[in-house]
């Protein structure tokens, strides 16, 4: 290898560890932040010492921000809530727009030229023109503060269709639904045994995406719900600023019950995360 | 060919597609033009609606707020296209080089600040950037403060006077802008970072050995063979992040603790839109300003279109 290879090479990985620690950073304080309690939040960046940086103080760590997170601010209810709202929602959003995806791809039927249209064309609308309407919406139809309030109209995203659509294009042979309905197949059994296998991949990108953006929509349940012990995680945390305002390892602790299931499920699938997130290309 | 084609009932495509078309009536065909119809009226609450023709969009013009919100959300979106995404290209481009090794590592690493999600980011941020306790004037600090003593002239004698220099930032008072773009650059930069290094698989290696081999360099190479290659994904990368931006909410408004911030400075076209719609009530102004940033997000859309088929991209 000649020196300016060498050269090279030094400066890529001097790059891209510069870069990754400026990204883990923030990682890192809200770890520590979590664990430490209020004198050492104040004395130490990260992690609390007893002078030089590698000698750590274990006693300026703590766990009381997760017992009044759990005993007295019920953040347990608010997980609970988030994990119900993002599966239900996902699963139900998921199954909706792959149900319309193979309509679209595998029937010929009057009006499907129209409804093509009609999901393309909203993929154009965006979503801050609903927020006024849709609470006018789900006012007449008395769906304030309840969860189909937030679940239902979440259901039919046409962003779901066009990928499902897709899919089944690309990756599901005519031949085969004609080859089913040949050995006595029925339509629903075709469907859920035979076409949705096939296109697992997007199955699962699919449900990760709207997992995903449920669990961190802050806007709708904001807008939808009133009840505190309905709020999911997103308003709950952001709420804890009001009672324990000054309390920052408690907000923090209360971030870090939020983000991480999301984390530890990014680190044990990892390759699935990043094709399903930019396929689906949702942002925020 | 002997075989028997059995067709389906004619029912069945419209029972898959049922349960979504009726979703999409009530939730989104029906706001959509209920909204047309509110933007002509004035509301108080959501019982309460009186027709007003075009006074929303005249009063909307008129509302120094409102322009303050166009300025800061045109701010932020060119922030994100010009400082952004250019960093996202540059990561991507030395993700891409061949001789690195555990990419997967890398890109991880990048590409996790986004499962953090927008409300977890903000709440954070607002910690990171406090002025006196936040991480970033913590480190300012560390790195930059310096005792100096600075000869001065005082009554003909020369004397030493204790200086201390030392940079911190009231980021959320006065920088409220700086903070919003460097939370969303951290948060999306590797997101971004990934269309872009699935694009670099488009570009053809023999031609980038080709125009080396004829002696062209490293910028030579990027500007001629690189970028017309990824201009089609760069481009709809661009939309994205224009769409995003000029959506942005929950970032200013978690970070400043459900305010505009000070003088307005993290007020945003979707915050001016839930501002007036669910603070003063009136769901009717809300969904003119709802149509205002929906025409010029088309207007991007139609704009990324036209530059597509010049280029003779297929998008």
């Amino acid at each position: 290898m000649n020196t300016r290879a060498r050269l090279t090479d030094a400066f890529l990985y001097a790059a891209l560890a510069v870069f990754a620690v400026v990204t883990l950073v923030p990682f890192a304080y809200l770890l520590f932040s979590a664990f430490k309690s209020q004198e050492s939040f104040f004395s130490f960046a990260l992690w609390p010492t007893d002078g030089a940086w590698w000698q750590v103080d274990w006693g300026g760590f703590t766990v009381k921000h997760f017992r009044t997170l759990f005993v007295d601010a019920g953040v347990a209810r608010a997980t609970a809530n988030s994990f119900f709202l993002a599966s239900v929602t996902a699963v139900l959003a998921t199954l909706c727009s792959a149900m319309c995806g193979y309509a679209l791809a595998k029937y010929r039927f009057a009006g499907r030229g129209v409804l093509l249209w009609l999901v393309l064309g909203s993929l154009a609308v965006p979503a801050a023109l609903l927020i006024a309407p849709g609470y006018q919406v789900a006012y007449w139809l008395g769906l304030l503060d309840s969860y189909a309030g937030l679940i239902l109209p979440a259901m039919a995203p046409a962003f779901g269709v066009y990928l499902f659509r897709q899919a089944f294009i690309s990756s599901m042979p005519d031949e085969m639904i004609e080859a089913a309905r040949v050995d006595g197949c029925g339509e629903v059994r075709l469907f859920f045994t035979i076409a949705l296998p096939m296109v697992r991949p997007m199955v699962g990108a699919f449900l990760l995406i709207t997992y995903l953006a449920t669990w961190n929509n802050f806007i709708s349940p904001q807008i939808i719900l009133q009840s505190q012990e309905m709020l999911p995680l997103s308003v709950f945390v952001a709420q804890l600023r009001g009672p324990y305002g000054t309390e920052y390892g408690l907000i923090m602790a209360g971030t870090l019950v939020a983000v991480a299931p999301v984390l530890v499920l990014f680190l044990l699938l990892q390759r699935d995360f990043i094709a399903g997130l930019t396929a689906g290309a949702v942002k925020g | 060919m002997s075989r028997r084609f059995r067709q389906h009932p004619a029912w069945v495509p419209y029972f898959w597609a049922g349960p979504f078309l009726l979703v999409f009536a009530v939730f989104l065909a029906y706001p959509m033009l209920l909204s047309v119809k509110m933007a002509f009226h004035q509301n108080a609450g959501p019982r309460v609606a009186e027709y007003v023709g075009t006074q929303n969009f005249s009063w909307m013009m008129g509302d120094p707020l409102f322009w303050t919100a166009v300025r800061n959300t045109a701010v932020f979106a060119a922030a994100s296209v010009f400082i952004q995404l250019p960093a996202s290209l540059g990561l991507a481009l030395l993700l891409n080089r061949p001789q690195l090794r555990a990419r997967g590592f890398w890109r991880a690493i990048f590409f996790a600040p986004v499962l953090v999600g927008l409300p977890f980011v903000a709440i954070l941020a607002g910690l990171v950037f406090e002025k006196n306790t936040g991480l970033l004037n913590v480190a300012l600090h560390e790195f930059t403060s310096l005792e100096v003593t600075l000869p001065r002239k005082i009554g003909g004698q020369t004397l030493g006077v204790p200086f201390t220099f030392d940079i911190e930032f009231p980021w959320l008072q006065s920088y409220v802008m700086p903070t919003l773009i460097i939370s969303a650059f951290w948060m999306y930069v590797g997101f971004n970072m990934v269309y872009f290094l699935a694009a670099l698989q488009n570009v053809d290696k023999s031609q980038l050995e080709a125009a080396e081999i004829d002696g062209a360099n490293a910028w030579h190479r990027f500007v001629n063979v690189t970028l017309p290659a990824i201009r089609p994904v760069a481009s709809f990368v661009v939309l994205l992040s224009l769409i995003g931006s000029f959506q942005l909410f929950e970032l200013p408004y978690l970070l400043l603790q459900e305010t505009a911030g000070p003088n307005n400075q993290g007020l945003t076209l979707v915050m001016y839109l839930y501002q007036q719609g669910f603070d003063r009530g009136d769901l009717g102004y809300a969904s003119a300003v709802g149509w205002v940033l929906a025409i010029v997000l088309f207007g991007f859309a139609i704009a990324q279109q036209v530059y597509g088929r010049l280029r003779g991209a297929d998008l």
